[in-house]
């Protein structure tokens, strides 16, 4: 078999796969697949979380899988596994490379110097990981991809095709913007063949960086060569194998190979080197300069004060989710939990939780709520930003009844918008939907007399904090749909302890039959 | 003239440049300049909107429900009540006391099973039918001879894990039922004489073919109307803003009973949700009552739940009274035909 027949085998089979797991993320076809998989392999997520965390998550340990092959063969994975990859592979050829005249290829093909800002943008996601603020999911392809698919290509879907991934539509605060990212990044293969893999891919420049030992590589016989360059034609990473091969930007696709009329072109076992520039080029003013880009991000994002004093209250981050700055830590924006979520309530956050915060997820109870007895956001969560947690660690039940339920904030009642409070009308829906036992909504029946001298009775409802777990789903229900007449906010959550609002969790007035052990 | 020079300049001599155009080119031309404006003109008048309207209070017309209730019978009981342990025993106990499901599913039926799923609760908690109420349900319909049977709700949880953790998904699955999830193409205005609800969106997908409809209802202590049985469990039936039901909910549950005429409701009292309804969370909030309620007629069926499996007084259940007023069925359960037995 060809090399490049196994290459398209594999990057069908990937590819497949990788759609595979997007689609499953449903609650409806849950069987334990690893969904997450390649978030697990890539290793710059491990790396970064690493540095951040000084831990490595659970299967985050699979990346090291990764990394062999890379060491043997070079960036392999961003030719033969990567699904990012393979899909501006597939669409730079449907979109140009095709139709282009052997010239014009071959010219898309040299190496440029702007191919080196892929490594000014790792530098600068790595001294903002030391710093303490993860930012690799900006760019990192498998989670640019992941998120892309969750937040804009899978709801865009649903509109065209009806029930085709939900049962009812899901919507995603800011799609829009994640949509046209998709579309620019993918359209840009018309201008620059591999624009993302070749200029911009954080990962791409971690792998590049490990490439360069690598035990086989492409090699050129100066004596077979007649400098035709038609190797460049279908030369996938733009790394130059006419001439001195650029192994850190080599995406080891064989196409040079079999395009060599001469069969000057083979694939080694270590071959001379100093036909070869080996390491990546940066010019250290650059690196200086995506040093100085890291700091300042994370310098700039902190100084707003959004993950400490000045946290927002629409901050309600899921649950099992870690304290605040060390979520920073560990949220890769995936956005796999987005996905999972069986009631759309979580969202990419735009603003709210600051520049470093943007796309990691955030509870909207004007979309969805907080389902009580499910903990998916933190099975799929590859990083730990949100805990692994189980159902009776959630509710605080079971074993766990001493350390009480996990509050993801507070319901507070706005009674200038609440029916019965303001508008002498029964509702109490807030009541009915609150999920807790005993229910922290109570309701007071109370008579009047109304404006036309009539008698109403009505029962007025009131929130016991101590009960209370910040699920939202009372928000949600409200019949105010526009702005409800109950809301949820950050403050109360159990992650920080800065954040509680009641000392040792309170005292509950339920009454005692219905009383729990509480927080 | 500028034409002329354009011509010119470009080195092309025109032949037409001479006398303008002929006349056949004029024709041609003319034709269809009109062809094109007499087009525009029908086109415009057929879209054209000569009145104007005020938005948000169009006529509002919807469907029709037919009734799936079956012809009165004067020797059957309409009512029956099984105590027992096990779920398929009693079942099966409380329907041969009807007459047997043949009474209501003939062969070749398609039967529309309502059960409640509101809530992403587990089994043991009651706040959902109960799996094995259902499945001895499903079992009893399909042994009458039920060509499908179709299982759908519209829960206040998501619907796909609302079907999944209360065991119904496994049931539908074990059995081969149609489960049907409430998608929005799924529903439709339903129009109705109620005394609050007149036009609201229906879940109408399963109703389209459904012959027979039985509803499967757990018993559950409620908030606001103070009971969840089978006449709230229609509830499920509607979409929308329902959260707007609670504004007038006694009238709303007892227009349930104008708007749902079904062949048959089964409320499962085995566990009785007493406190922190609708939605319980806790065991401590479940009593085991091990007792299944049939009949007709939902007003009485209701009427024993409240009294004897919520235990309360049936003065406070405004709806059954407003029910019972309209004409909608029969609160003095004692004046029926009835039957009560062991399994």
């Amino acid at each position: 078999m060809k090399a490049r027949t196994a290459r398209r085998i594999a990057q069908v089979f990937f590819f497949t796969l990788f759609l595979f797991f997007v689609v499953v993320t449903d609650l409806r076809y849950l069987k334990g697949y690893p969904v997450s998989l390649f978030l697990e392999l890539d290793p710059l997520v491990s790396f970064a979380t690493a540095i951040t965390t000084h831990t490595i998550y659970m299967g985050l340990l699979w990346s090291v899988l990764l990394i062999l092959p890379t060491l043997l063969f070079g960036r392999v994975f961003c030719n033969w596994i990567c699904p990012y990859g393979i899909l501006h592979h597939f669409v730079g050829w449907l979109l140009g490379k095709r139709r282009a005249e052997e010239r014009e290829r071959i010219e898309a093909n040299r190496y440029r110097k702007l191919y080196s800002l892929k490594y000014v943008i790792l530098i600068a996601m790595i001294v903002a990981a030391i710093c303490g603020s993860l930012q690799i999911g900006w760019l990192d392809p498998i989670c640019l991809f992941h998120r892309s698919m969750t937040v804009a290509i899978l709801p865009i879907l649903n509109l065209f095709f009806p029930s085709s991934i939900y049962v009812r539509q899901y919507f995603h605060v800011g799609a829009w913007v994640v949509g046209f990212l998709l579309l620019f990044l993918v359209a840009m293969n018309v201008v620059i063949p591999r624009f993302f893999c070749r200029v911009l891919c954080p990962l791409g420049a971690f792998l590049g960086t490990l490439a360069p030992v690598a035990l086989w590589r492409i090699d050129r016989d100066p004596h077979k060569c007649v400098d035709c360059d038609l190797c460049l034609k279908g030369c996938e990473g733009a790394s130059d194998p006419h001439t001195q091969l650029r192994k850190s930007e080599c995406f080891v696709c064989f196409n040079c190979i079999e395009d060599c009329p001469e069969d000057a072109l083979s694939f080694k076992f270590m071959p001379q080197l100093q036909r070869e520039i080996t390491a990546p080029v940066v010019p250290a003013r650059r690196a200086f300069l995506g040093t100085l880009v890291g700091l300042t991000f994370y310098a700039f994002g902190r100084a707003s004060g959004a993950s400490d004093r000045n946290y927002d209250k629409k901050v309600i981050r899921p649950p099992g989710s870690v304290e605040e700055k060390d979520f920073l830590d560990r949220c890769i924006k995936c956005d796999q939990c987005l996905r999972v979520c069986p009631t759309n309530v979580l969202q990419p956050a735009m603003m709210e939780s600051g520049l470093e915060g943007i796309w990691t997820p955030i509870l909207n109870m004007k979309i969805g709520y907080c389902e009580l007895n499910c903990t998916l956001c933190g099975q799929v969560c590859p990083t730990g930003a949100i805990q692994r947690i189980t159902i009776e660690e959630k509710t605080g039940t079971g074993t766990f009844v001493d350390e009480g339920p996990i509050r993801l904030g507070t319901a507070f009642f706005d009674r200038g918008r609440c029916l019965p409070w303001a508008m002498e009308t029964p509702c109490v829906v807030c009541e009915e939907v609150c999920p807790v036992s005993p229910k922290a909504i109570y309701s007071r029946e109370v008579t009047f007399t109304k404006r036309d001298g009539n008698l109403i009775t009505l029962r007025q409802p009131y929130v016991d904090p101590a009960l209370c777990i910040g699920c939202g789903i009372c928000e949600h229900e409200c019949p105010v749909t526009d702005e409800a007449a109950i809301r949820v906010t950050a403050v109360g959550e159990t992650r920080s302890r800065d954040r509680r609002l009641l000392m040792d969790g309170g005292v509950t007035s339920a009454p005692r039959s219905l009383e729990g052990k509480q927080r | 003239m500028s034409r002329e020079s354009d011509s010119a300049a470009a080195g092309q001599p025109d032949p037409a440049a001479k006398d303008g155009i002929n006349r056949r080119e004029f024709l041609v031309r003319a034709g269809a300049t009109g062809a094109l404006l007499a087009g525009a003109a029908a086109g415009g008048y057929a879209l054209w909107q000569p009145k104007h309207f005020v938005p948000g209070f169009q006529p509002e017309k919807g469907l029709q429900l037919p009734s799936y209730a079956l012809a009165p019978d004067k020797l059957l009981p309409s009512l029956a009540i099984a105590h027992g342990t096990d779920h398929d025993k009693t079942i099966r106990a409380v329907i041969s006391a009807l007459g047997g499901m043949g009474r209501f599913v003939k062969k070749g039926d398609v039967v529309m099973l309502k059960p409640n799923v509101a809530f992403d609760t587990p089994p043991p908690l009651a706040a959902t039918t109960h799996p094995e109420t259902l499945r001895a349900v499903a079992k009893l319909v399909l042994e009458a001879g039920a060509a499908r049977v179709y299982i759908a709700d519209n829960p206040i949880n998501s619907p796909t894990g609302c079907f999944w953790k209360s065991g119904l998904r496994q049931v539908a699955d074990d059995l081969n039922l149609d489960l049907m999830y409430p998608e929005s193409s799924s529903f439709a205005p339903l129009q109705l004489n109620g005394e609050v609800l007149r036009n609201w969106t229906f879940f109408h997908e399963p109703f389209k073919k459904a012959t027979k409809v039985i509803g499967v209802a757990p018993c559950k202590d409620h908030n606001l109307c103070r009971a969840s049985m089978t006449m709230k469990n229609w509830y499920g039936l509607l979409g929308g803003r329902r959260s707007q039901f609670h504004q007038y909910i006694h009238s709303i549950v007892s227009d349930f009973a104008l708007m749902m005429k079904p062949t048959l409701v089964v409320l499962d009292g085995m566990n009785v949700l007493m406190k922190n309804g609708p939605t319980g969370g806790r065991l401590s909030d479940v009593k085991q009552m091990g007792t299944v309620v049939a009949g007709t007629d939902m007003v009485a069926v209701d009427s024993y739940g409240y009294t004897h499996l919520m235990e309360r007084d049936l003065a406070e259940l405004t709806y059954i009274h407003k029910a019972h007023e309209r004409g909608l069925g029969n609160k003095n359960w004692q004046d029926l035909i009835y039957k009560e037995v062991q399994a």
